[in-house]
């Protein structure tokens, strides 16, 4: 292995990290409201939330561009106040990648939440439990299956994007140049042994992780009987 | 010292009208068929559901007066809710459960002890079991534990014994009852079961679509109780009585009420006592003289009031017993047989009274 395909392997694990973290962060609070409010216009939100599922990486990533680079809303307003645009950076990435993993954090902890029903919150706030309390030693103790679930999912779903790194990000070692465009560089070089080994440590790693999560949910449904 | 309450509630279909008071000690049971609105009220008094512009006063506590403001949330009321469904948390153990609601009593409020909860509901060998293998009767126990360690100042239990099999509700009941006996907490109870009521009640609530129809103690309302009791599948009659003496040759209690008196097994009660017994009309059984030489002792002198036919084979016969309502249940042959007819004179014959 290349000294840059093993700076490719720790940037892309540092960007699946951090995009979970900050995931886990953003989708709990986004998930509780969506299970629990009765808006009508919150399917909109749904809906924009899993838009990420349907649309092309290229569509979202080419947006990100054009918004994120030096001429666009975000981008412009930094550069503006004396920063960089955020094209072609691991911010800019990172960004991205949120938007990207938004729906696999997101509906594992809003299905978690809502499947707690209303029983459990009820019995805590006629046990003197203020709402925080409720949801601190309740809801999320409650849900935890769904929050290995959306861990699991975001961090393997950020490994394996694409389309939306190149459009974003492009091809920078150290960067942004992460394992799926390095495999992607090594087969256009016709480089199979190495493009066979970053696949084969992907696919491997993935499946491990999944297989994981299956079994961490079983014990979980084990434990509920 | 008294709670007062006031809501009005409209949902589609359905309607709560309430305005009542009643006294703060003491079990009052809230009597009505299913979807009369009992458990609505109940919510309200708790504060999981909001009547608009309601009110409820809790001794000298106003927890909800909308017109002025006022609606303290349910976690500030220092109330108890035992739901039908347990409800006990699953990431917690029996002994996590009772701590939860534990913690969260400032010292100064604590008024029910832990070992006196794990003691009363019985608990002390389910401490550190998983909620997840206990019984549905463990399970209520468990969350009945849990609402008392909260220190509640008005506990409300909602058909408490409603999701329990038969065997699970016998396991419960003295449970509840040493309760109604031993805290001074003032306690409502939902409940359609009129045996249930029966059991339980100091005030009596009956409700019917969404409104209350009468309400007032156990005793002045034993009429309507009467008449529930008797309507139902299982005939039925609650007696008050009290300890009047003790056999202690045969180890037999003898409890009066006005129509006569029961001799039941046991001495464990002190005199004067007041003790409900439950007569199921199939355990009572009617002769025109007063039967000689028989095992059953507890004979009453009664009077026919009325006659009503429950299926082609048996007939329900009304008695009253100097002013107490008792129900047999015996064949149409037999009642053809000794000429039963509204004002006959009979002896009741009790095979079997539970003392409740």
């Amino acid at each position: 292995m290349t000294a840059d395909d093993i700076t490719a392997v720790f940037l892309t694990a540092r960007l699946a990290a951090a995009t979970t973290l900050i995931l886990l962060a953003l989708g709990t609070p986004l998930a509780w409201w969506l299970a629990r409010t009765r808006w009508s216009g919150k399917v909109m939100v749904e809906a924009v939330v899993a838009l990420p599922l349907v649309l092309p990486p290229t569509v979202l990533g080419y947006y990100l561009l054009v918004l994120l680079g030096p001429g666009g809303f975000v981008g412009g307003f930094l550069e503006k106040m004396g920063g960089h645009h955020l094209a072609f950076t691991f911010e800019g990435l990172l960004i991205a990648s949120v938007l990207y993993s938004l729906p696999f954090a997101v509906q594992p902890l809003q299905d978690a939440f809502a499947s707690l029903g209303e029983l459990p919150l009820e019995v805590a706030a006629t046990l003197r439990a203020g709402p925080w309390r409720r949801f601190f030693t309740v809801a999320l103790p409650m849900a935890r299956r769904g929050f290995v679930s959306a861990a699991a999912m975001t961090f393997a779903h950020t490994l394996g994007e694409f389309g939306v790194i190149l459009m974003v990000g492009g091809n920078i070692p150290g960067v942004t140049r992460v394992l799926s465009i390095a495999i992607y560089d090594h087969a256009e070089a016709l480089d199979h042994a190495s493009a066979q080994m970053l696949s084969g440590g992907l696919l491997l790693f993935s499946f491990t992780l999944l297989v994981s999560l299956y079994l961490v949910n079983r014990r979980f449904e084990r434990a509920r009987l | 010292m008294s709670i007062e309450a006031r809501f009005r509630l409209e949902r589609p279909g359905f309607a709560l009208d309430v305005e009542l008071t009643w006294p703060d000690h003491g079990v009052a049971v809230l009597f009505g068929p299913s979807g009369c609105g009992k458990t609505t009220f109940l919510r309200c008094l708790a504060g999981l559901d909001r009547a608009r512009g309601g009110y409820l006063r809790v001794r000298d506590d106003v927890w909800q007066d909308d017109p002025r403001g006022i609606f303290v949330p349910t976690h500030r009321r220092a109330v108890g809710f035992v739901f039908q469904d347990p409800g006990l948390f699953p990431h917690l153990d029996v002994a996590g459960n009772l701590a939860f609601a534990m913690r969260l009593v400032p010292a100064a409020e604590r008024k029910v002890e832990h070992g006196e909860a794990v003691e009363l509901l019985g608990l002390s060998r389910l401490m550190n079991r998983s909620t997840a293998n206990l019984s549905g009767g463990e399970k209520q126990r468990v969350a009945i534990a849990r609402t008392l360690l909260s220190s509640p100042r008005l506990l409300l239990l909602d058909e408490p014994l409603a999701a329990l099999d038969s065997a699970s509700k016998t396991e419960i009941l003295p449970y509840l009852e040493r309760l109604h006996d031993q805290l001074s907490i003032p306690v409502v109870y939902v409940t359609h079961g009129a045996a249930e009521a029966a059991r339980m009640a100091d005030t009596l609530v009956l409700m019917e679509a969404g409104r209350v129809q009468a309400c007032g103690p156990l005793g002045e309302l034993r009429a309507a109780l009467e008449e529930i009791l008797g309507g139902q599948e299982d005939a039925q009659a609650v007696i008050l009585t009290r300890v009047a003496a003790q056999d202690e040759e045969f180890d037999l209690m003898r409890l009066d009420f006005p129509g006569g008196s029961f001799h039941v097994p046991g001495r464990d009660l002190p005199m004067g006592h007041e003790v409900r017994v439950l007569l199921h009309a199939r355990d009572v059984s009617l002769a025109l003289s007063r039967p000689e030489g028989s095992s059953i002792t507890n004979i009453l002198a009664a009077r026919v009031t009325a006659l009503a036919p429950r299926n082609p084979a048996e007939t329900l016969v009304r008695l009253d017993c100097s002013g107490t309502t008792l129900w047999s249940l015996v064949t149409r042959r037999s009642a053809a047989r000794l000429s039963l007819e509204p004002g006959r004179e009979v002896f009741a014959q009790v095979k079997a009274v539970s003392v409740l």
